[in-house]
């Protein structure tokens, strides 16, 4: 499903923090990403990429500042009716190496309450070039088709958002080039992207939008275009970037 | 997707799982089969009446085989972090939960059907009791183990010492309900009248509907970091 770009936009995170006890993963995090954009999250380990995530997948809640998705206050909403906008890859399939592809999928799209299950998850099936295996186990299959078939996986309900965590992780080269094509088709179509990742020349390619995270805190927010990795390196290593968020 | 449809469709997808890799029924069985064989050594049940130490051979068995049956029937969604891709899905997470007590009483099930018989059989006990109490005598109590083991599973399974955790927050809570499973099948076996054991049999029915309620409510909490 392609963004509405003329609605509200799909992230909009106010003061968002998120803390372990008295350890804070995110610490006053202000973001708004409208509809359409494709957004990668930078970082060092720990810096909060992953729970930033977490936190736009409704699978954790927050625990201070306002984080409203698609215009739905997160705490106040319907966490269901969110999820079946959100999309989730990780370099973690969460697919069942006992079942087929196909089982895997119909399994999905059945949870997700597809109308058709079986159309859905030909479909997806066809679009990952896995029709010729579908009826293998999963367990069988190399990790590069494993990550197409949850590729497959995150985008078979038509999610308006995709959340990418280190999508690129455990790929040979040739996954990687195919998984970048996926994304780009994605952008193509208007979804909204957002992805953490440590591959600053991937995470510039695929995004319109860069964002720096450190000790949980946003660092640094420009525009993709005009940045090289050789600056973002430069970034991501200074101990202190910048003295706060910079506008777009 | 209806909530019941949610339910069936984790325990179906568990069931399926579970029938390609055979890993937990035959570690199941032949934990049971272990215990039995073990007590029919211990014990000489020529001398002994099996119906004072039958029953609590039978739990034992049914117990320990069944914390086998949680502990991996959460391992299975920590793998490749299946349980992420369940979450994130619109269901109702108390769905997912009853779907894996549903799943995890069908395995215990499965034990419990091929046990008893080979338990009749090595202890030489006639069975004179009524047959269909002491099946509902046994669903009750294996809804009661499932119902409060899945909860603390899904607690404990984000752990590090998760499968350490398991049985040390489980054995005390599940006291009642293996007290009261072998009280109730002692009685039944020993063929006494209902009324010598039918609040044993309402206690184990409480047990069941207070964890299913409580954790219903509660594991939407329970799988929050």
């Amino acid at each position: 499903m392609a963004a509405d770009r003329d609605g509200p936009p799909v992230v909009e995170a106010r003061g968002l923090a998120k803390r372990y006890g008295p350890l804070a993963a995110l610490d006053g995090i202000d973001l708004t990403v409208p509809a359409g954009q494709a957004v990668v999250l930078l970082g060092p380990n720990g810096a909060g990429k992953s729970t930033l995530l977490r936190l736009l997948a409704t699978l954790t809640r927050p625990s201070g500042g306002r984080l409203r998705l698609f215009g739905e206050e997160v705490l106040s909403s319907d966490a269901g009716r969110l999820r079946s906008r959100i999309g989730f890859l990780s370099h973690q399939t969460f697919l069942y190496e006992h079942l087929t592809g196909r089982e895997n999928l119909l399994f999905y799209a059945r949870l997700y309450g597809l109308s058709d299950p079986e159309r859905a998850a030909r479909a997806a099936l066809g679009a990952a070039r896995l029709s010729d295996r579908q009826d293998d186990r999963v367990g069988a299959y190399s990790r590069g088709m494993q990550q197409r078939l949850a590729i497959a996986r995150s985008l078979l309900h038509g999610p308006e958002m995709i959340l990418l965590d280190e999508p690129f992780t455990g790929l040979d080269r040739e996954s990687s080039a195919r998984l970048e094509e996926r994304l780009r088709q994605l952008r193509a179509t208007g979804r909204t992207c957002v992805m953490a990742t440590h591959d600053l020349d991937q995470g510039l390619r695929a995004a319109d939008r860069v964002l720096v995270l450190r000790g949980g805190r946003l660092e640094f927010d420009a525009p993709a275009r005009g940045l090289d990795s050789a600056r973002l390196e430069a970034l991501l290593v200074t101990p202190e970037t910048a003295a706060g968020p910079r506008p777009l | 997707m209806t909530y019941l449809r949610a339910v069936l469709l984790v325990a179906g997808k568990d069931l399926k799982v579970e029938l390609r890799s055979r890993e937990q029924l035959v570690t199941l069985l032949f934990f049971a089969l272990l215990v039995l064989v073990v007590f029919n050594f211990a014990f000489d049940f020529t001398v002994i009446d099996f119906v004072t130490l039958g029953p609590g051979v039978l739990w034992v068995a049914f117990i320990f085989s069944g914390v086998l049956a949680i502990g991996r029937s959460f391992q299975i969604e920590r793998e490749q972090d299946r349980i992420q891709g369940i979450l994130l899905s619109p269901i109702d997470r108390s769905a997912f939960y009853l779907g894996k007590v549903a799943a995890t009483v069908l395995f215990m099930a499965a034990v419990e059907t091929l046990i008893v018989p080979v338990a009749v059989v090595m202890f030489n006990f006639h069975f004179s009791g009524r047959i269909a109490l002491a099946i509902l005598a046994l669903l009750l109590n294996t809804v009661g183990f499932a119902a409060v083991g899945t909860l603390f599973a899904a607690m404990t399974s984000s752990t590090r010492r998760g499968e350490l955790l398991l049985p040390l927050l489980l054995f005390p809570a599940a006291v009642p309900v293996a007290l009261a499973a072998v009280k109730t099948t002692t009685h039944i076996l020993a063929g006494r009248p209902f009324a010598a054991y039918g609040h044993w049999l309402q206690m184990s029915a409480a047990y069941d509907v207070i964890f299913l309620a409580a954790a219903v409510l509660l594991f939407d909490y329970v799988l929050e970091d």
